[in-house]
């Protein structure tokens, strides 16, 4: 049996007096392809943050490759974790968000560069090579040095995977990646993330409202409303045959 | 025509004095500047509250105030020589001109979108990183037309140097005017002319600012 690269042990989080995450418990295996469904509100964003370390639980811990990411032993104590700390553990991760957040000052092939060259110090030839195959990969190749403010919507989506992926990540996050995307731009970026599910053997975790994608990419589904993770199983268990009626009345808003 | 000529002949004798002061003094304002507006986002709440009274204090007070402050009230109170009346009128107008660009260098700092903090912390940059490579490249875009309309207005400052008997344009339209009265409007239209003259370049140079800013920003 492997053992899990990410652990979620009781993890709670609140905003001020409102409690978004009551205790999750998730256990994140390499390779596995999550994705994670609820309405909006329900804290699913907030599950992945976290693991980035954009917000800082309330409580419980998060154990990364049997590292504890919030915490640090520090003579005998467990304390705060420092920025070195942090650091030494979210190199592993990388993250795609809902707004791109690309590097508006930086052409598409300095934003995938930027990373391994000043954080991992990597020769600047290599990243070179690697970054431009990458957004080879993600379509953009005739691009590259394109500034940011030139691409539509689906392509800086693109380039964001491929900034992220440069960094040869072991687990990848998806923050709604579709959402601020006008739907004809939607396929071409879900596109990407099947063949890097299909190809790659990074875990990921996807936080979506693409139900169909989920069901085919997905080894495990997790349906999150009101702070805790309400159900979860395989995507067709979740998605087809749920008999949990905030289940259904979630889904079938997307049905229609 | 003739007056106009002359009287253009003995201002320029000033013109070094003004144009050194307001060098040396936008560099010394554009480094309190950077370094104040950065103290001010400090973690630690002692160097923002140090910082903010600086900032405070010399925006709060008058520029020629404190010019005197250091020219007559600090050598008397505490028996320091801070040096020539050349780099007192440079300390003056830099310190008070850097009070404000530091507010500049934080509102722009501050006005760079949260994600792209977020976009350096997924790729696992250093806060320093952060700030060098992510966050400054795009603040200092916003703060340049700014940093212009201040450098102007420091150029008009300069002219308070007068009053610490520095040998600057004004310094010699005054003398010409106190040896011939009758020419004042003459005199100070012509110094008018000649600061207007000096200003034109930085003008030029704020408007391509503001072109650059522009560019470049925009997610």
């Amino acid at each position: 049996m492997t053992k899990p690269i990410v652990e979620y042990k009781d993890v709670h989080k609140s905003f001020g007096d409102v409690e978004v995450l009551k205790g999750i418990d998730l256990d994140i295996f390499p390779a596995e392809k999550i994705a994670v469904i609820g309405p909006s509100g329900s804290g699913k964003t907030t599950i992945i943050r976290m693991l980035m370390t954009l917000e800082e639980p309330t409580d419980g811990d998060i154990i990364v490759d049997g590292k504890n990411l919030w915490k640090m032993n520090k003579n005998g104590k467990m304390v705060e974790a420092d920025e070195k700390h942090l650091r030494e553990i979210r190199g592993d991760i990388g993250m795609v968000f809902q707004h791109f957040n690309l590097f508006p000052h930086m052409t598409i092939l300095e934003n995938c560069m930027t990373s391994p060259i000043h954080v991992k110090g990597e020769k600047k030839k290599e990243v070179k090579q690697r970054s431009i195959d990458m957004l080879e990969r993600v379509g953009l190749g005739d691009k590259i040095n394109n500034y940011p403010s030139q691409l539509s919507g689906g392509q800086k989506q693109r380039v964001a995977m491929a900034r992220a992926l440069v960094m040869r990540p072991k687990i990848m996050l998806f923050d709604e990646v579709t959402s601020a995307l006008d739907p004809e731009l939607v396929g071409e970026v879900l596109e990407v993330i099947r063949d890097i599910a299909k190809n790659d053997d990074m875990a990921m975790v996807l936080v979506t409202h693409e139900m169909d994608f989920a069901l085919d990419v997905a080894d495990k589904v997790l349906f999150l409303d009101d702070g805790v993770i309400a159900e979860q199983g395989s995507a067709s268990d979740v998605i087809e045959h749920s008999e949990n009626p905030r289940v259904q009345e979630f889904l079938s808003r997307f049905r229609g | 025509m003739q007056d106009i000529l002359s009287i253009s002949q003995e201002l320029s004798r000033g013109l070094f004095v003004t144009i050194s002061i307001l060098i040396a003094s936008s560099l010394f304002a554009y480094f309190m500047g950077f370094v104040s507006g950065l103290l001010r986002l400090s973690k630690h709440t002692i160097i923002r509250k140090l910082t903010g009274l600086y900032i405070e204090l010399f925006r709060g007070t008058s520029l020629i105030v404190q010019l005197f402050w250091l020219y007559y009230a600090i050598p008397m109170l505490f028996g320091i020589n801070l040096g020539s009346n050349w780099i007192i009128g440079v300390i003056a107008i830099g310190l008070n001109y850097g009070a404000y660009l530091s507010e500049v260098v934080r509102g722009s700092v501050e006005a760079v979108d949260e994600g792209q903090t977020e976009a350096a912390i997924a790729l696992n940059l250093s806060s320093f990183q952060k700030m060098r490579y992510i966050i400054l490249p795009q603040a200092v875009r916003m703060m340049l037309p700014e940093f212009g309309n201040y450098t102007i207005q420091m150029l008009k400052g300069t002219a308070l140097v007068s009053l610490i008997s520095l040998n600057d344009i004004l310094y010699y339209g005054n003398i010409l005017r106190s040896s011939n009265l009758s020419q004042a409007p003459l005199i100070y239209l012509v110094i008018l002319i000649f600061y207007f003259v000096l200003a034109l370049p930085l003008i030029f140079l704020t408007r391509k600012a503001e072109e650059v800013s522009k560019k470049g920003v925009a997610n």
